[in-house]
């Protein structure tokens, strides 16, 4: 009878972990199947073509992208990660933690065209223009509460005796906090941060009208910029078929992007991990 | 060099429970004190109490005065400048995961401020060798982490870590706890060791550890210091009746 119930749980784990993985695969599969017989160099070379005209490429989405997430991290990372810091350290059981901690989490459910729509008001209306600006800020915004958050978990995890080791040893907290605690808990912290930033790299909805998106090379945050999301939105929903295989090349190129962004972060910080160091 | 440590009138507390009641003692400079008694007796506070260690809970309070040498512990110092003067190894082996054995050693030291290379190398070795871990680890020093040691390594490095902000005081809360027979009989001996150097205060569950390390002994219970004499003494020939109930074996 026991083998049976092991038996069960067991196969109830591998079935839900194909529930989980295959619709990942199978969007990966279908997106290659359609995109990659577009990818070629003008992809990455040349900007859309004009209306009317085969072929041009996506190089001034790619390159905008990369310049608003830029910007959103470095917006979104050091204060989420600050804020983290303060609720799991500083402000433990205080009334302004509390507060903080409800905001994130309302924060994270806001949809994101309303965070576009905040970035609008605040940054487009008062500029009168549209700008790379305006889409980094939206998308930094939407990364505070997700990585305020996930700081805060993954510190409050690091074990109180090994705080006690440091403050026992005469180190003063703030040092203690930095040095020990924050260190212990990077790898953790690092993963929050790659989560916020997967998360807010296909977003299209907070960039449709704060970067708004340029058919044109610029690599002027001030002006309007094209990125991924928005370029591969507008040609999904054009009559054309050259710009709907674009699009599908574009979703592709996105995910790619954003698998090799993540992983040479954790190549990077996980170099000079000692060994047997948990 | 090890100074003596004066106790007066010391009462402690964890929010509204009374922990630790007047109490009074003088620890001897250089030699090993023992402290006994049966779980939640006030023990470990009390040696919290004299590293000011208490006082980072955020509901504990202190009364009274406690002297290392010359200074008031509660009074002269900032409690940093206290704890580098007294070195305290806990319950549970606490290497930092992320560091080397090296850094580990020297991480008192680099996290107060402390730059000069060749002196930190001789410092670490200096602490590992009295902590008498030098052997087992001088060829991974900076190659492996404080966490990939055995559970009587790992303390034996936090020993080092410790010893290495060159401490004059030495608390030990529980140190072999956690650790085999094996491990423990090694940090018993290097307690016999290093109590020439340093003041050990030694928090203890295991009677024959104390008997077997220590010079003077303390007998806590219920928060109050019940007796405090030579080893020898308290467990031969105890003053106090519930002294002797406790080391036969009547309770606790």
């Amino acid at each position: 009878m026991r083998t049976v119930t092991d038996g069960v749980v067991t196969g109830l784990a591998i079935l839900a972990t194909g529930i989980v993985v295959v619709p990942l695969i199978a969007i990966f599969v279908y997106l290659i199947y359609k995109g990659a017989s577009s990818l070629n160099l003008a992809f990455f070379t040349k900007v859309p073509a004009p209306v009317g005209e085969t072929g041009g490429g996506m190089a001034n989405a790619i390159l905008g992208s990369a310049m608003v997430l830029a910007l959103a991290s470095a917006i979104g990372v050091p204060i989420g990660i600050g804020g983290g810091i303060f609720l799991a350290e500083f402000g433990r059981g205080t009334k302004l933690a509390a507060a903080i901690r409800f905001t994130a989490d309302v924060l994270n459910g806001v949809p994101s065209i309303v965070m576009g729509l905040a970035a609008y008001s605040l940054i487009v209306v008062p500029m009168k223009h549209f700008s790379g600006y305006a889409g980094g800020v939206a998308l930094g915004f939407m990364m505070i509460p997700t990585v305020c958050r996930t700081s805060e978990e993954m510190l409050l995890m690091v074990p109180h005796a090994i705080r006690e080791a440091a403050l026992g040893l005469g180190v003063p907290n703030w040092r203690s906090v930095l040095s020990i605690t924050v260190k212990t808990a990077s790898p953790g912290i690092i993963t929050g941060c790659m989560l916020a930033f997967a998360r807010v790299a296909g977003e299209t909805a907070p960039l449709v009208f704060t970067a708004l998106g340029n058919q044109f090379w610029s690599t002027d945050l001030n002006q309007p910029i094209a990125a991924l999301p928005l370029q591969i939105y507008v040609y999904a929903l054009s009559p054309y078929d050259d710009w709907h295989r674009l699009a599908w090349a574009g979703s592709l190129v996105l995910i790619i992007l954003i698998v090799f962004a993540v992983s040479l972060v954790r190549f990077v910080t996980s170099r000079g991990v000692l060994k047997g160091a948990s | 060099m090890g100074v003596g440590i004066e106790v007066i009138n010391l009462n402690a507390w964890y929010g509204t429970n009374h922990t630790l009641q007047d109490i009074n003692l003088n620890i001897p400079a250089n030699h090993a004190t023992a402290l006994i008694g049966p779980s939640g007796c006030g023990k470990s506070t009390f040696v919290r109490c004299i590293n000011r260690m208490h006082e980072t809970n955020p509901i504990g309070r202190v009364t009274g005065t406690i002297r290392i040498g010359e200074i008031d512990v509660y009074k002269d110092a900032k409690p940093v400048e206290i704890r580098r003067r007294v070195g305290m190894v806990f319950q549970r082996p606490n290497p930092f995961p992320t560091m080397s054995i090296y850094d580990n050693v020297a991480a008192g030291l680099k996290l107060n401020g402390y730059a000069n290379r060749r002196a930190l190398d001789e410092i670490v070795e200096k602490s590992l060798k009295n902590s008498a871990l030098w052997d087992e680890v001088k060829d991974d020093l900076k190659k492996k982490s404080g966490a990939s040691l055995s559970g009587g390594q790992q303390q034996r490095l936090c020993i080092a870590r410790a010893l290495a902000v060159d401490p004059e005081v030495l608390l030990m809360d529980e140190p072999a706890s956690a650790l085999d027979p094996v491990s423990t009989s090694k940090i018993e001996d290097l307690i016999f060791q290093l109590k020439s150097q340093y003041t050990i205060v030694i928090v203890t569950h295991n009677m024959q550890q104390a008997a077997r390390v220590a010079e003077k002994t303390g007998f806590f219970l219920n928060g109050r210091m019940v007796e405090f004499d030579s080893t020898h003494k308290i467990f031969t020939n105890p003053s106090d009746k519930r002294t002797e109930d406790y080391i036969t074996g009547r309770f606790g």
